[in-house]
């Protein structure tokens, strides 16, 4: 079976660094790593053979964020990579080493969740327009909307 | 010679959407582009903590006009999944031939908007005559031309009838036809070939390494299709071929959506014909138990994917979509670079950008039964309908 390839590839190469190794259904796998170890793993997961980077969604969860990495192989296997990062210091690596087509999912989790993303090359913002105010980030749950803009009267 | 940079949109004729590029020109050749998005984010992923699950559908629905049952079904899937409903073979079986008729109109649109951007403008015309079969076939299904409006959780909303069945098939016969019209055209005609051989070349490495999707990906020889690999809905029981090319540019792209065409008039035959008997929904919990699930599926563009955490109430903790244009916009670069300035309009074109078109009203209902209107009648409507809410507009006739 192919979740069980992964699933032993994991325990043999990564046992330290990934955690938690759940499989819901054929084809999908969820597992959990640190932030610090997130390139190493990422690095190693490629020599199984990950293609590359779906997407990255990011989760408020209260004290701290979630950030889940949708690596997919070619044989229609989704592996879902967890990190939890803490609120009050928001950071992961960069993977655009890896993936150069990442860019843009890890400049979507910096503009909605205000996660620092280090050493990303994407400076314009996306998908928050380039007049966006600082420190506004929508997906957050207790973000309330853009404060209001004051109003100038003239006479 | 200097560098010239010269900024295309983000309103721009070449371009369906708001999106917009920034040319580095070397003359007439492109060295460089940067690639500016976000002008249509909407809050949608937002939108959607706030609202329950069956609202969401068609909230979802309406992210892309062109693809609304792709989103409605890849989310739907994903709350399926966490609540562990298994769809009945019926509406498993709907949902694909919706699907397909989508690709197929999708795919029409696309060959007519690909004829028009390199001045072949009566491909363009013969293209979008055919998609209306497939628009009139699927306002039959659903009564809409697009956000059909066909999911539901546990299931599908509308039934196909004998009758449908059969006005499916005769209007697929004439499909096919024509499309083998144009797959001659697309391999043999020498302008045309001309036109779009070696234009936005992507490798089969790039295409990899950029993280290229769908047809895009596809056209340079990447095999990879989310309805064989990671089968849903009615895939996995129904037979057909993965199309791909190695032309590994526009023609390419081209040649994949043609055949893929053919391939999905194929499928969608077979769908009805052995359309299962059954019921069309199984009964859903209002409230979702906690858990988290992720759904793939193959739209017309490329692959759509959908993360769907639940807290155990009526509304999503978090639901996160990746739309195919987002993945092949890095790939747009590459494709621009070393080409000339007129192929912008076609390489862009070329990976498929969605854009809605949804202004035609067929139907007008009133209670339960609905009645065709023709032109002067939908107009003498809409002036009954203002003159009721005291606007009286009768005076501007347009004669």
């Amino acid at each position: 079976m192919h979740n069980d390839d992964l699933i032993a590839f994991l325990n043999s190469k990564l046992s330290k660094e990934v955690t938690n190794i759940t499989s819901p259904r054929d084809r999908r796998i969820f597992a959990e790593t640190n932030p610090e170890k997130l390139v190493e793993v990422t690095r190693t997961i490629k020599e199984w053979g990950i293609i590359n980077l779906g997407t990255i969604t990011g989760l408020d969860l209260g004290e701290q964020f979630g950030i889940i990495y949708h690596f997919y192989d070619s044989k229609g296997l989704i592996f879902n990579l967890k990190v939890y990062i803490p609120r009050n210091e928001p950071k992961v690596p960069t993977l655009i080493g890896l993936f150069p087509g990442v860019f843009l999912y890890e400049r979507e989790i910096m503009d909605l969740f205000g996660i620092q993303v280090e050493g990303t090359p994407m400076v314009r913002k996306y998908p928050v327009p380039e007049d966006w105010p600082d420190g506004q980030y929508p997906m957050r749950k207790d973000w309330k909307g853009l404060p209001a803009k004051k109003e100038v009267i003239t006479e | 010679m200097s560098e010239i940079k010269i900024p295309m949109g983000p309103q721009h004729p070449a371009l369906e959407e708001p999106e917009s590029f920034d040319l580095i020109l070397e003359g007439e050749k492109i060295v460089d582009a940067e690639v500016k998005l976000g002008y249509n984010h909407r809050g949608i992923e937002k939108a959607c903590e706030s609202r329950n699950y069956i609202q969401d559908i068609y909230l979802i629905e309406r992210i892309c006009g062109i693809c609304s049952h792709s989103h409605s079904t890849c989310f739907s899937q994903a709350v399926e999944e966490i609540a562990g409903i298994e769809l009945p073979p019926r509406a498993k079986f709907i949902r694909t031939i919706v699907a397909e008729l989508e690709r197929v109109h999708s795919h029409l649109l696309w060959l007519g908007v690909a004829g028009h951007e390199v001045g072949f403008e009566t491909l363009f015309m013969y293209a979008w005559r055919d998609r209306e079969a497939v628009l009139d076939i699927l306002a039959l299904i659903s009564g809409n031309r697009v956000n059909y409006g066909i999911n539901t959780l546990g299931g599908v909303r509308r039934d196909i009838d004998a009758d449908e069945a059969g006005k499916i098939l005769g209007s697929l016969q004439a499909l096919t036809e024509r499309t083998e019209y144009y797959i001659q055209l697309a391999v043999n005609e020498p302008t045309f070939i001309g036109r779009l051989s070696g234009v936005g070349r992507l490798s089969k490495e790039a295409a990899e390494n950029l993280g290229a999707v769908g047809p895009t990906a596809r056209g340079s020889g990447v095999d990879r299709d989310i309805r064989r690999d990671d089968p849903y809905a009615a895939y996995g029981e129904i037979p057909f071929k993965v199309i791909t090319d190695n032309h590994s540019d526009v023609l390419g792209r081209t040649i994949v959506r043609v055949y893929e065409l053919l391939e999905s008039y194929k499928m969608l035959a077979y769908l009805v014909e052995h359309l299962p008997e059954g019921p069309l929904t199984v009964k859903v919990p209002r409230k979702i138990p906690e858990g988290e699930a992720i759904s793939r599926y193959e739209a017309p563009r490329g692959e759509d994917i959908h993360y769907v955490r639940s807290n155990g109430t009526e509304l999503p903790d978090r639901v996160k979509v990746r739309a195919p244009t987002l993945a092949n916009a890095g790939a747009v670069r590459e494709m621009l670079k070393g080409n000339y300035l007129a192929d912008f309009p076609i390489i862009v074109a070329a990976i498929d950008p969605c854009f809605s078109c949804t202004d035609r009203a067929i139907r007008v209902v009133r209670g339960s039964d609905s009645e065709k209107l023709d032109w002067c009648g939908l107009r003498n409507y809409s002036i009954e309908w203002y003159k009721k809410r005291g606007c009286d507009l009768s005076r501007l006739d347009p004669a």
